[in-house]
């Protein structure tokens, strides 16, 4: 394994980012910003009924109105569908609709109907309002429980199950035997509500199809340009180099905008027929209603347990409610969640059951730790079993985490586990928040007659998913005759960072400040094929293809230096825009007259070398790379108001060598308030009819600077085993948090008799869970 | 003609970063939209179009205001300026511009502009903000990405640059990176 330094010139610093400047003066483009000549705009008309069946649709009226060029409803589109599948779930995956708006019955509050296309929005909007429509309701079905166990009432109709994907528990006598021989069998069920992704920028697409030349260009606020490429040249019928997407700027994704859904497949579909540039910019109404949803997921553990609190084996059944149109197949994360569901403990025996349904609520897809219940199931059941037996909580990990010396350890689902550094990250944040300082502080303010609390969540994260279409991504670094550097990644940044820490990278190995390299992402016509920004991939991912390309523009480099200077190799440095003889400073060749060589005086190249400094990299990771984190954080609650304030919010992380110390702990922050929020303020309830109550930013409470504490972070780094050292660690923050806040919470009203169970953990629910229990 | 017809349009002229603007627009165009489309200054971002997440603020005679929740017509004869109006006219960065990348105040970019002319706003009216009045100035935007951790720190750091230029022989009012 060859590694670079911790800390070069470029690697490990906390560089100012690249993207910054064009932001932060107005300069960035996002989708709605870029001017297509001759586009139009898009509204939709979306049910308000959760379920039931169109008995009337008119849409002439809208049709007519001045500025309004087309209105299409399922009649006119659908049957320009063809297949309907991603190249990251495949061809069988489970229901992908074939169809883009709502044909006979609705199924979901904000289940787009027809699509008006105007010379404006304010246009579109007024079209709306003059289409004829009537929806006879029928009982909508929003008990994922109760529609899991029916076959007579469904979301699909047409698909004979609500039940898109189930994994049985497998019948295991040797664990049925550790739980009969326990000294303690632990059961709890929690409920994780549904909160949401809720990017700044709400999705956004542009199509533009020449039907001269059969081209059809998608501009489009992605993650993955690549993967909306191939998925609309299917959707369409066309060739895939017809199609061409362009990624402008975007303004966050979350897991929302990997995929595109059934109102942007109407965008595209409404371009081509019309034979116009079409423009759709989601609304926050739309967005928050109808774009995703996520979490919405319970899940039932019992844990059997010897005498000293180390955990023997553990039973999890786990319920997604997945909506009525999950994007992309099921969007459960059963299957990961089976995989790594005893998180950070030495757990020999495991048995997850799972099972997915459809409800007739807006679908689900992932966010940020789509699979996060590996880490919250556990994190929170083990501070009830530490209550239940007397154990400390901190304590109790202790006893069960997955330490230095047992690794390689073998996961029960027989995934194997190295450098991770659970038990220092422990340590670390236990240490940082003064963990038994607080304990004496909160005794203290008990007396009192205050409430307070302390949670904690151990994270192992399996960051860098690729497997499949996510295993590999690819750069092309092109050194000019200038010696300046052309960088071409396969990304789709939304925010990560991604363009100043692949430039961090290129500069260490060749020597140039990151001013002379210019980067581009974001254009399949360009690009090398990448699966985007998803999945914690994208320092394990871009980063090792990035450092792998340079390190052999930099060998040709060198090896062009060395004829040319008529030394050794093994006698040249390079830095400082140029390749020289060590301790010979004049002795050197800058980046510009070597580029000049290799492209304007190639009969200079050393015999046989191909002339250009141009060089691509395919990198493929190992399927997970396993980051690792300790969040702990305190509270205190108003007994009368129930209002939760973190006192101190602490994480200690490892993931492994560092890029950029300032983007890591940025992305460690972003994450930790998700989830904060996440369990405190933001809730996307349904009332009995199937409404969703929260369609504005005054019902969908996000976190403001006044809500969030100030966070602390410790490092720990262990390099992972790739050529950076580089582990996986954009979800992490929003995977761990929710658990350290429930904790700190459950901790803080324990000593009152009171069991918390689920989320949200918002005012009214902490003042229902004192008033129960008599307070 | 239907009856969602509007008004005819009517000529609208306001001061937007120091140069006049002028476009005939509907009376119920927000002036966010027009700054966007007739000023084509795109780096206003509408974030949710109801008054709440921040990214869309913009100086109206040099007080933070929403400009989606205004009508174009209402800024009429007014004096507007958005984040493209607070850089330094020969490139580079403000003083707060430069402390939100100095501090990581920003990810996406896409809150970034209302919250760089909110903060812009707030040291105008109060030089050296204490926490509390810097998270309360801060709780009109919204932010997904980054925590605040960075902004609120951006804050601090713009606020004492700001007293350094001030109590400085140089008077600067930006600095130019």
């Amino acid at each position: 394994m060859t590694t670079t330094a911790n800390v070069g010139r470029f690697m490990g610093q906390s560089v100012a980012r690249r993207e910054d400047p064009r932001f932060l003066t107005g300069r960035g483009r996002y989708i709605e910003d870029l001017r297509v000549h001759g586009v139009l705009n898009a509204a939709f008309l979306r049910s308000d009924i959760a379920r039931g069946r169109i008995t009337h649709l008119d849409v002439s009226a809208a049709r007519e109105l001045p500025g309004v060029h087309a209105v299409y409803t399922a009649a006119d589109l659908n049957d320009r569908v063809k297949e309907t599948w991603w190249n990251m779930a495949g061809p069988d995956a489970t229901y992908p609709p074939k169809f883009a708006l709502a044909e006979h019955d609705v199924r979901y509050v904000g289940d787009p109907i027809a699509i008006v296309v105007a010379e404006s929005r304010y246009i579109a909007e007024d079209a709306l309002e003059l289409i004829e429509i009537d929806v006879e309701a029928d009982e909508p079905l929003l008990d994922p429980v109760a529609n899991a166990a029916s076959t007579e009432a469904l979301v699909h109709p047409e698909l004979g199950t609500n039940v898109p994907q189930a994994i049985p528990a497998a019948p295991d006598p040797e664990l049925d035997q550790i739980f009969a021989d326990a000294a303690h069998v632990v059961t709890e069920t929690f409920g994780e509500h549904r909160y949401i992704q809720v990017p700044m920028e709400t999705r956004g697409i542009i199509a533009d199809y020449d039907q001269v030349s059969e081209q059809l260009v998608i501009h489009t606020a992605t993650q993955s340009g690549h993967e909306v490429r191939a998925f609309f040249a299917r959707l369409l019928g066309l060739s895939e180099n017809k199609v061409r997407v362009i990624v402008p700027d975007v303004g966050g994704g979350f897991g929302l905008k990997v995929m595109s859904m059934r109102d942007e497949w109407s965008v595209v579909l409404a371009a081509m027929k019309l034979g116009r540039p079409v423009r759709w910019i989601e609304d926050r109404r739309e967005n928050l209603i109808a774009g995703a949803h996520a979490r919405d997921e319970r899940m039932t553990i019992s844990c059997a347990v010897d005498a000293d609190g180390v955990i023997k084996a553990m039973k999890v059944d786990h319920l997604e409610n997945v909506g009525a149109y999950p994007y992309a197949a099921s969007a459960s994360s059963g299957g990961m969640v089976g995989m790594f569901v005893s998180n950070a403990y030495k757990i020999a025996k495991v048995a997850y059951s799972n099972t997915v349904a459809y409800t007739n609520t807006c679908g689900r897809a992932p966010y940020r730790g789509p699979f996060l219940m590996e880490t919250v199931g556990p994190e929170q059941m083990i501070e009830v079993i530490a209550r239940k037996l007397g154990l400390d909580p901190i304590e109790i990990r202790r006893r069960n985490v997955i330490a230095a010396a047992d690794q390689p350890y073998a996961l029960p689902s027989m995934l194997p586990v190295a450098d991770v550094t659970l038990a220092e990250t422990l340590e670390q944040a236990a240490q940082i928040i003064d963990y038994e300082g607080f304990r004496r502080e909160q005794e203290a303010a008990r007396a009192q007659g205050r409430i307070l609390g302390v949670g904690t969540s151990l994270c192992m994260e399996p960051s860098a998913i690729a497997f499949g279409a996510l295993a590999t991504e690819a750069v092309t670094l092109r050194m000019e005759a200038s010696g300046t550097i052309n960088c071409v990644l396969s990304s789709s940044s939304t925010g990560m960072s991604v363009e100043t820490t692949v430039l961090q990278l290129i500069a260490e190995q060749i020597g140039c400040d990151i001013d002379q390299i210019t980067f581009l992402q974001g254009d399949t016509s360009l690009t090398p094929y990448g699966a985007g920004t998803q999945g914690s991939r994208s320092a394990v991912l871009y980063g090792n293809a990035v450092h792998a390309a340079a390190v052999e523009l930099r060998a040709k480099l060198v090896a062009i230096a060395a004829h040319l200077l008529e030394a050794s190799e093994d006698d040249l440095e390079v830095g400082d825009g140029k390749v020289s003889v060590k301790g010979v400073p004049d002795q050197a060749l800058t980046l510009g007259q070597l580029g000049a060589t290799a492209y304007i005086n190639s009969d200079a190249l050393p015999p046989g070398m191909m002339p250009g400094l141009e060089v691509s990299s395919r990198y493929k990771s190992a399927p997970f790379t396993f980051s690792n984190a300790c969040h702990i954080c305190t509270c205190e609650i108003d007994p009368v108001t129930g209002e939760v304030q973190i006192l101190r919010y602490v994480v200690s992380e490892d993931c492994g060598r560092m890029i950029n110390p300032k983007i890591v702990e940025g992305q460690v922050y972003g994450g930790v308030v998700q989830g904060i929020g996440g369990v405190l303020y933001e809730h996307m309830p349904y009332d009995e009819a199937g409404n969703p109550l929260a369609g504005t930013f005054m019902d969908y409470l996000l976190p403001t600077a006044a809500e969030v504490p100030d966070i602390e972070i410790g490092h720990i780094e262990s390099a992972a085993a790739n050529p950076l050292g580089v582990k996986g660690m954009g979800e992490g923050g929003a995977v761990a948090s929710p658990a350290a806040v429930f904790n700190a919470v459950a901790d803080a009203l324990a000593p009152l008799g009171i069991e918390v169970r689920d989320t949200p953990l918002g005012p009214s629910q902490v003042v229902e869970l004192l008033r129960a229990a008599g307070h | 003609m239907s009856d969602t017809a509007m008004p005819d349009p009517a000529v609208v002229t306001m001061t937007v970063n120091g140069e006049s603007c002028s476009a005939a627009v509907e009376p119920r165009k927000t002036l966010a939209d027009f700054l966007r489309e007739d000023c084509s200054l795109t780096g206003t971002h509408l974030g949710c179009e109801h008054g709440v997440c921040g990214a869309c603020t913009v100086l109206l005679d040099g007080r933070a205001v929403r400009s989606c929740l205004m009508f174009a017509v209402q800024a009429a004869g007014h004096e507007v300026t958005t984040v493209e109006g607070l850089s330094p006219s020969g490139g580079g960065l403000s003083t707060v511009q430069q402390a939100f990348q100095d501090e990581h105040g920003l990810q996406c970019g896409f809150c970034t502009p209302g919250f760089v002319v909110s903060v812009t706003a707030l040291l105008a009216d109060n030089p050296n903000p204490d926490d509390d009045e810097i998270r309360d100035a801060l709780s009109g935007n919204l932010c997904r990405c980054t925590g605040y951790q960075g902004i609120i720190r951006a804050v601090r750091s713009a606020a004492e640059t700001g007293h350094a230029q001030r109590s400085g022989p140089s008077q600067q009012q930006v600095s130019a990176s």
